[in-house]
């Protein structure tokens, strides 16, 4: 069965983000990247997947990103998976989700696929729009947000649990299929040191859009970015004091009419 | 000196980092004010490779050195030093002796069973007359057929009460102090072993510290590390190693204390203003961010000239005195940057206050480190300006 974990390279959610001078993306100096959360458990159900499958099955992750997103890909690796495609090209800066779901797309019909994981965002811009578009690219069912996965025994289909509000939603899906993963499928395991040593020997292929077949980056859609702005500055908190809570609720309902016009 | 960590070792620093804020933060609280051992935490270490770090591969070890020992050991000690304790002797200690001295036959007998967890390497110096002073050690050895008989005990040994693999220097001749001393690799049903006395301690409550006690202990020929006489030498020869681990793990104990001082100093709030906003505080922010970068810079620099093959034990010794001293003082600080809470079970740099002291004391007490930093700065003086 051949397997395929689409993994991104974000910002550590620890990461205090600044946006940079020119407004269109953030500053990257002193900022420590990570495999996009979202992606690890997608990542670990591909590997546990292999593993039950097992036979001549193979986890490959896809990566579009910079040049400086080997560490992560080393990482992904380091888990378990066993090679890598790393789409790279100075055109692929900052790209839409449409964009890089053609790439994407590309990338993965020339490795063959049986069933795609990724996670169910990007922890960083938080589209959840690459997925649906690589769906149809590929012309292949997706499921979103998937909290339980399991294959038939005889792997013809999915059964899945995607979280939905209130309640899981139990779905079945055809093969080849597209995963998206939510919080809560797996735990996903550490990359072990034996995993890092063995993640030096196993290869990346690095593609660029040229070796894809693309004279210029693909179209990036309808939507385009304009600018990015900073976090609102929240509003001062003021405390409202009274040695009765009565009289508290008395000054909180005059704050609430006279100056903040909102009753 | 390159300081800068590779792509690899960020990986490994991220690994351990998670591991440690994840799985080792969830039990460390409770096991250090039961006084627990943590089974698990160990089987989980050693599951990712962690008990075999600078052991090569085909022994079933990792092959990563020093650096990468270090990166580890400062942040399990960031989240509990007791755990920090053990991960140190068995790789800086245990499984360094073996790899370094033992015969071939003793290293494919015991480094895999130590790489892989399943054996914790525990090391055995010290005796109630023999502390600072190596030389003093009065435990004997006496060869009788194709064994060796110890008797004797030692005093204040990690994890004894865990260990499968134990390195006991022992003395093998009385009449020559320092070359009469050997090291053996003892295990814990060698007929004649037995636990004694438990410490009870101010700090590593999640780290025992035991006697071992031998009796007639039959420990066979082959067991001898390298050769009689050794002794001496191999337990002075692994020190560099255990400092720097020491040092490192009182860099993850002094890291801890600023990031608990500076999260607590901008909520509490006092005469109106956050403490942050005091410069009575900004200064002790102020000198305790600066030593632990000279601190980390010392250790780092230590681990790198080792996995380097460079001589470097007056390094380790400075690192080792250096960095246990400030995480003494950045402990006191941050204690005394929470007030009266710091002084309480709640917050966590009541543990980590207590945790630190004794990185002064093992693995050489600073004075001892002073002793060994000050005759390399002479021997070196003496080779430039020969008196
Ligand atoms: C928690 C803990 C864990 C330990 N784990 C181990 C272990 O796993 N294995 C092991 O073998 N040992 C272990 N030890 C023992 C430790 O290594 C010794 O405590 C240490 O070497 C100091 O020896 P001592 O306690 O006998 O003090 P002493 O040597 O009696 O020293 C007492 C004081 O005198 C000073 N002093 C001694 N000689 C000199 C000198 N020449 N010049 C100036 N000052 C001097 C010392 O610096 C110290 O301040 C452990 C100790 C503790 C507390
Ligand atoms: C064991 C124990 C017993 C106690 N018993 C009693 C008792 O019987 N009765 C009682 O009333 N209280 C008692 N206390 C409380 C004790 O008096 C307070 O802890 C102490 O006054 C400090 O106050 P705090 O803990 O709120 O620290 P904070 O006032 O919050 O101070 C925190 C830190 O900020 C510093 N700081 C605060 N303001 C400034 C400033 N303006 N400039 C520079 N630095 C500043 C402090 O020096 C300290 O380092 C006890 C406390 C303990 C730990």
């Amino acid at each position: 069965m051949k397997i395929i974990v689409l993994l991104k390279r974000v910002p550590d959610t620890e990461a205090k983000i600044l946006i940079n001078q020119d407004g269109n993306g953030i500053r990257e100096d002193g900022v420590k990247f990570i495999i996009n959360t979202y992606d690890e458990y997608g990542i670990e159900e591909g590997l546990r997947l292999k593993e039950k499958v097992g036979g001549d099955s193979k986890v490959t992750a896809v990566c579009a990103g910079p040049e400086e997103s080997t560490e992560v890909i080393r990482t992904a690796l380091a888990m378990g998976v066993d090679d890598a495609v790393h789409i790279c090209d100075p055109a692929l800066a900052k790209p839409s989700p449409f964009t890089i779901a053609e790439v994407l797309a590309k990338a993965i019909s020339e490795e063959g696929f049986d069933i795609i994981f990724c996670g169910k965002q990007g922890i960083d811009d938080d589209m959840a729009q690459t997925q649906s578009i690589l769906a149809e690219k590929l012309d292949i069912p997706q499921v979103n947000n998937a909290t339980v996965f399991e294959l038939a025994d005889d792997l013809s289909k999915a059964v899945l649990n995607r979280r939905i509000e209130g309640g899981d939603e139990k779905v079945e899906a055809s093969l080849p299929v597209i995963i998206s993963c939510e919080k809560g499928l797996n735990d996903p395991r550490y990359a072990s040191l034996p995993g890092i040593m063995k993640a030096k020997k196993k290869e990346i292929r690095v593609k660029n859009l040229a070796d894809l077949g693309f004279n210029e980056a693909p179209s990036s859609g309808r939507s385009r970015v304009l600018k990015w702005l900073p976090m609102p500055k929240g509003g001062e908190c003021k405390m409202v004091e009274a040695e009765e809570t009565v009289d508290a609720v008395k000054e909180l309902a005059r704050l609430l009419r006279e100056e903040a016009k909102v009753v | 000196m390159n300081i800068q960590l590779t792509d690899e070792e960020r990986m490994i620093q991220k690994t351990i980092r998670d591991f440690a804020r994840k799985d080792l933060a969830a039990v460390a609280d409770e096991a250090n004010r039961e006084g627990t051992f943590q089974d698990e935490i160990y089987a989980s270490l050693a599951e990712l490779g962690f008990m075999g770090i600078t052991v090569p591969e085909k022994y079933g070890g990792v092959d990563f050195g020093t650096f990468s020992l270090v990166l580890t050991l400062e942040e399990i000690s960031r989240v509990c030093a007791s755990t920090a304790v053990a991960v140190s002797v068995h790789n800086s200690l245990a499984n360094h002796i073996v790899l370094k001295y033992g015969s071939e036959e003793m290293k494919e007998k015991y480094l895999p069973r130590m790489a892989s967890g399943e054996a914790i390497g525990v090391y055995a110096l010290t005796e109630p007359d023999a502390g600072s002073d190596v030389s003093a050690i009065r435990m004997s050895a006496v060869k009788r057929g194709d064994e060796y008989i110890l008797n004797g005990s030692k005093i204040f040994i990690s994890t004894g009460d865990k260990a499968g693999v134990i390195i006991v220097i022992a003395r093998t001749d009385p009449e020559s102090k320092t070359k009469g001393m050997s090291a053996f690799l003892v295990e814990p049903d060698h007929p004649g072993f037995s636990v004694g006395k438990v410490e009870h301690k101010m700090g590593l409550k999640a780290s025992s510290t035991v006697e071992l006690v031998f009796e007639d202990c039959r420990v066979p020929a082959a067991n001898l590390i390298g050769e009689e006489g050794m002794g001496m030498q191999i337990a002075l020869g692994s020190l560099d190693g255990g400092r720097i681990g020491i040092a490192s793990q009182a860099l993850g104990i002094a890291q801890t204390a600023l990031d608990e001082a500076v999260l607590f100093g901008r909520e509490r709030k006092q005469f109106g203003k956050r403490l942050v906003d005091f410069q009575a505080t900004r200064w002790k922010i102020a000198d305790m961010a600066t030593n632990i970068d000279a601190a980390r810079l010392l250790t780092y620099r230590a681990a790198r000239m080792r996995d380097e093959g460079l001589p470097c034990t007056k390094e380790a010794s400075m690192a080792k005195l250096f960095t246990t001293r400030i995480a003494n003082t950045a402990v006191y600080d941050s204690l005394q940057i929470h007030g009266g809470v710091g002084y309480t079970e709640e917050f966590k740099i009541e543990r980590f206050f207590r945790d630190a002291r004794v990185t002064e004391i093992y693995e050489g007490t600073s004075e001892i480190q002073r002793l060994v930093i000050s005759k390399q700065v002479l021997k070196e003086y003496e080779q430039m300006y020969p008196a």
